[in-house]
């Protein structure tokens, strides 16, 4: 008795509240885009918003199953959780049934679950565990490439399962690893290898290599004098080449062909509105027709009369830009971004490791998710098939992110019981 | 721990502020900055359906309607909203090969991936109902409702003209048409286009992806109704005009007949005529061919276009030029010597000498040479030039060697020459025996079959006409056209008018060189005329009017290669024509018989 009402106590409520808001704005979105006017009632099971409002309604259930859960179950399992869903995703190899090209769903009676969306949880789990152990430091090559294999299982089994997007999402823990010690450089290696790649593609890799080489001649000049950089300065010299031709080769020879288009088109080497570039054109017409205000709650055309596609799901954020304008796509933004800040703060006020890491992986997530669905609905970042979390209509999806966001906050509510 | 790294929270909370920033920073611009996604948006969902309006109807002096409409449906096609189709089901119900399909296909893509265009035109309305009902499992097509010209009556092709599409040129003329529009292409229909199509209404729609409509935009605010065509009432009397056609059939030329006192047109025969339905629908591309490439050329209106030597009906104007200039009375008398006459030989046996009445009556060659050379050499003027002069002003304010410009559609001029040219073409040394062939209305003079109705009309009226036209009065019978108000005066006193009506009362007389033209108890005033024609057989002329006291109507006949006098084919033709005017039926079916069978096209 003593214990529940301590736990209800510590909440942090901020989190709770963006969270409902969140989920309710998601669904009223998803009522618009959707909206069927012979089935006008928001719960009506036959169209997307009644299922989603159960996905809402069970995902609050879930919440509260959290959070009456022992804290010590999260730490104690976190490698078991981890193996679970590492098993799950091998098995949707070969059971899983194919959906638009990728392999990522498992049928259990009338339900179809996605394991990608909660080996993330579970993911974040066991690299919370491993990370918050006594003696580990990132600067010991033998303490990262364990932390890398964890996240590489999961990265590689869904890459098999041909889900590029919920791949992908597994490069956000490199934010937690940096916070946890793992050298800057990485982040920035790895802001100049994204800056490379497009400036290769889209200048041509002689140009580049041009560039490249002059900038290593003006620095050989000034550091003449400092012989010992000159080693340094030429190995970097030789590594961008490298990596100039393999992006190169890399393009034309492993990335399959409509991944080429996406990316070309995102570039802008190429106008298709109507084959790889439809999707992103539709998009960009939904969100830029809403203006300032937008055109109103049910009064979105393009969403409506299906121009967007997939406008439930990963384009969801086209019908908040089209009926709410730039005011309320802006809102969204900023709740979402207020939202990663105080997982950030909630995080560092924890006295276990375990609970920080855990919370930096959350927020690192949901930044992810954000970043890449949102980018490729306004033509900043390639399309990339991964849900908004709280807005896109999804079972797997919403509870994945609501447990995932929930562990954080059970979390959080116990650290006082810590000492 | 590791909280020697708490610094590093503040690179992760820059990098989510950055990209939120960039993101609401690239929103601003999307959405407040740029104004084409909202063209985009609006050219997405927003589809302009064009509502046709119906074209105005046509009606004759008695209402009968002339042109009606019958309504028709269009397929349309949207290239880009073209999904995979069964073709082979899709051809079948069209009822057109897989060759076709695509031609028409690429022909509309060619025209614009994304906008509608023409398919298939004028379905009749039971392929329409039949396709209505599948035509949903074909994206990218809809049915266009139109209306198309239907005749009741097959008359008067020439004169009320045809529709067809628009060309690339009136496209660029006239911004008011889209590919696929009709337009008048002849006629009626090109003169009042204007007045006969109306305008269009629109009716703004939403549509989703699929190109099903949605609804109406904005509850129909920027809609506008379309507004129908005006109505033509013309001067044509049906029964007249298609009397008219019969009588000429298996002949060449016209029949222009005037009510004098308006110029209303009462018909307009060219001959050979066809019927104005050849050219409504699918089959009219096929069936112009056939009508351009015909020997007799079905689509030259003779009645307006072709010009003839008036032959002996010009001794009239010669007569009255003649009076008023004074180089003649009604009692001059000149002698004839028959055959033996010079410089123009007589082709009539008749007493000698004669004057005037007499001269019409028989239409005396040396009789007219004499008054036309009388004018020419009057000691009124200095010279022949002068009087020429004269000669020509009198002669051209009948309407002759000039074009009404009224609503009839290519007209010729015709020839009235000018002293100057004589002068240039005997290099100033002419007189009247050089231009002698103008007394009996033959040499450079040529005259349309319109003209010589009308001059006609002129003389009836004594001394003034209203410029012919077909269409009298727009949208109420009341509502008359300006064309319609033209009133020309000639400069001949009236006195000498009923002198030469008197000699073209005799000409339809027993004893007239028209006596097949005269009726009952109607007094019929004419004139015959042979039109030499050095390409065949002499053309037969006649214009009549009648009554002789205010007169009801004016009329001139041309036969072409008849071979004969005017009296023998072009005569009959317009008393039958007036009998079928005044007393709605032909009593003397004998004579109408002789016509009918009569085939004068030369072989």
């Amino acid at each position: 008795m003593r214990q529940r009402k301590s736990i209800y106590h510590n909440i942090d409520w901020w989190l709770v509240i963006m969270y409902l808001l969140l989920v309710s704005m998601g669904l009223f979105s998803i009522y618009s885009a959707v909206y069927n006017p012979e089935h006008p009632s928001l719960f009506d099971r036959s169209q997307r918003y009644g299922m989603q409002f159960v996905w809402i309604a069970t995902s609050v259930i879930l919440a509260f199953i959290i959070m009456m859960i022992d804290m010590k179950f999260f730490t104690s399992f976190s490698y078991l959780i981890y193996g679970v869903a590492m098993l799950l995703l091998v098995a949707v190899l070969f059971f899983g049934k194919e959906i638009a090209g990728s392999k990522s769903w498992i049928h259990i009676g009338r339900f179809s679950l996605q394991p990608a969306e909660f080996a993330k949880v579970a993911t974040n789990l066991a690299l919370a565990r491993y990370l918050s152990g006594l003696n580990i430091n990132l600067k010991k090559p033998r303490n990262v490439i364990i932390a890398a294999t964890l996240l590489i299982i999961p990265l590689g089994l869904i890459l098999l399962q041909n889900d590029t997007g919920s791949a992908l999402v597994y490069v956000a823990f490199i934010l937690v690893l940096y916070r946890e010690g793992f050298s800057g450089n990485f982040l920035i290696l790895g802001f100049v290898i994204v800056i490379l790649f497009v400036f290769t593609l889209m200048a041509g890799k002689y140009l580049v290599l041009g560039v490249i080489t002059a900038i290593t001649i003006v620095l050989f000049l000034i550091t003449q004098k400092v012989r010992k950089n000159l080693f340094t300065l030429f190995s970097i010299f030789a590594i961008i080449v490298a990596f100039v031709f393999s992006v190169d080769y890399a393009f034309e020879n492993i990335l399959q062909e409509h991944q080429k288009t996406r990316i070309e088109v995102l570039l802008g080497k190429k106008t298709d509105f109507h084959g790889a570039g439809y999707n992103v054109h539709q998009s960009l017409i939904a969100i830029g027709s809403g203006g300032l205000s937008g055109k109103g709650f049910l009064q979105g055309t393009q969403t409506k009369y299906k121009f967007v596609p997939e406008q439930s799901t990963d384009f969801i954020f086209c019908t908040v830009g089209e009926e709410w304008g730039f005011l309320g796509s802006s809102l969204v933004i900023i709740m979402f971004i207020t939202l990663f800040i105080r997982l950030l703060y909630v995080a560092d006020r924890q006295r276990s490791a375990f609970s920080r890491i855990y919370g930096y992986g959350v927020a690192s997530i949901l930044f992810f998710h954000l970043a890449v669905n949102i980018g490729m609905t306004i033509g900043l970042s390639p399309v990339i098939g991964i849900p908004l979390p709280f807005f896109s209509y999804g079972g797997s999806s919403l509870w994945a992110f609501t447990i995932l966001l929930f562990i954080f906050i059970k979390m959080d509510s116990y650290r006082l019981e810590l000492l | 721990m590791n909280s020697d790294f708490t610094r590093r929270k503040y690179v992760i909370i820059s990098i989510f502020l950055v990209i939120g920033l960039v993101y609401i920073a690239r929103l601003f611009y999307v959405q407040v900055y740029e104004d084409k996604y909202i063209l985009s948006a609006q050219n997405n969902v927003i589809r302009k359906q064009i509502i046709y309006p119906t074209r105005g109807l046509i009606y004759d002096r008695n209402f009968n309607v002339l042109v009606a409409n019958d309504v028709v449906y269009d397929l349309m096609i949207i290239p880009n909203q073209l999904k995979s189709i069964d073709t082979n089901q899709f051809c079948n119900l069209l009822n057109i090969s897989k060759k076709d399909f695509l031609k028409y296909y690429t022909k509309a893509r060619k025209y614009s991936p994304y906008k509608a265009s023409l398919f298939m035109g004028q379905l009749p309305k039971e392929e329409f109902s039949y396709l209505q009902e599948i035509l949903y499992d074909f994206p990218g097509f809809y049915v266009q409702k139109r209306t198309l010209r239907r005749y009741p009556f097959s008359v008067a092709a020439l004169n009320l003209g045809d529709v067809g599409e628009v060309s690339r040129k009136d496209l660029k003329r006239d911004s008011y048409y889209k590919l696929g529009d009709y337009i008048g292409k002849s006629g009626l229909e090109k003169y009042y286009e204007r007045v006969l199509r109306g305008s269009k209404g629109s009716e703004y729609v939403m549509v989703d992806v699929f190109n099903r409509v949605k609804g109406s935009y904005k509850d129909g605010r920027f809609d506008t109704l379309a507004i129908q065509g005006e109505n033509l009432y013309t001067g044509l009397d049906l029964e007249l005009q298609a009397y008219g056609e019969t009588l000429m059939q298996n002949k060449i030329g016209s029949i222009v007949a005037i009510e004098p006192s308006s110029g209303e047109i009462l018909s307009l025969v060219s001959s050979p005529s066809f019927n104005p339905a050849m050219l409504v629908g699918r089959k009219r591309g096929k069936n112009f061919n056939l009508l351009v490439k015909d020997s007799l050329k079905p689509l030259y209106n003779r009645a307006l276009m072709a010009s003839y030597p008036p032959g002996s009906t010009f001794k009239l104007i010669n007569a009255l030029v003649g009076l008023e200039e004074h180089a003649i009375t009604a009692q001059t008398k000149f002698s004839c010597e028959g055959p033996e006459s010079t410089p123009i030989k007589c082709t009539h046996y008749h007493d000698t000498p004669l004057s005037l009445v007499y001269g019409i009556q028989q239409s005396c060659n040396p009789f007219f040479w004499q008054v036309f050379k009388s004018i020419l050499n009057n000691p009124k003027y200095s010279n022949t030039h002068k009087a020429y002069e004269k000669w020509y002003a009198i002669v051209k304010s009948f309407g002759l060697g000039e074009k009404f410009n009224t609503d009839l559609m290519y007209e010729s001029r015709g020839n009235i020459p000018t002293a100057e040219y004589y002068d240039k073409l005997y290099r100033g040394r002419w007189n009247a025996l050089t231009v002698r062939s103008l007394s009996i209305g033959q040499g450079e003079i040529l005259i349309t079959p319109i003209q010589l109705a009308n001059m006609t009309a002129a003389i009836a009226n004594r001394g003034f006409y209203y410029s012919p036209h077909l269409v009298r009065a727009i949208n109420k019978p009341d509502n008359y056209t300006l064309s319609a108000k033209i009133k020309n005066n000639i400069p001949v006193d009236k006195k000498h008018f009923e002198k030469v009506i008197e000699g073209m009362e005799h000409v339809a007389e027993v004893g007239g060189t028209a006596w097949r033209a005269s009726l009952d108890s109607i007094i019929v005033c004419g004139k015959t005329g042979t039109v030499q024609n050095p390409h065949g057989k002499d053309h037969s002329v006649f214009i009549a009017f009648a009554p002789k006291e205010n007169p009801k109507i004016a009329i001139a006949v041309v036969v072409e290669n008849a071979g004969d006098y005017g009296g023998t084919w072009a005569a009959p033709i317009a008393s039958l024509m007036m009998e079928k005017y005044f007393y709605g039926e032909i009593k003397r079916k004998k004579k109408e018989k002789r016509i009918l069978d009569a085939d004068l096209i030369p072989r």
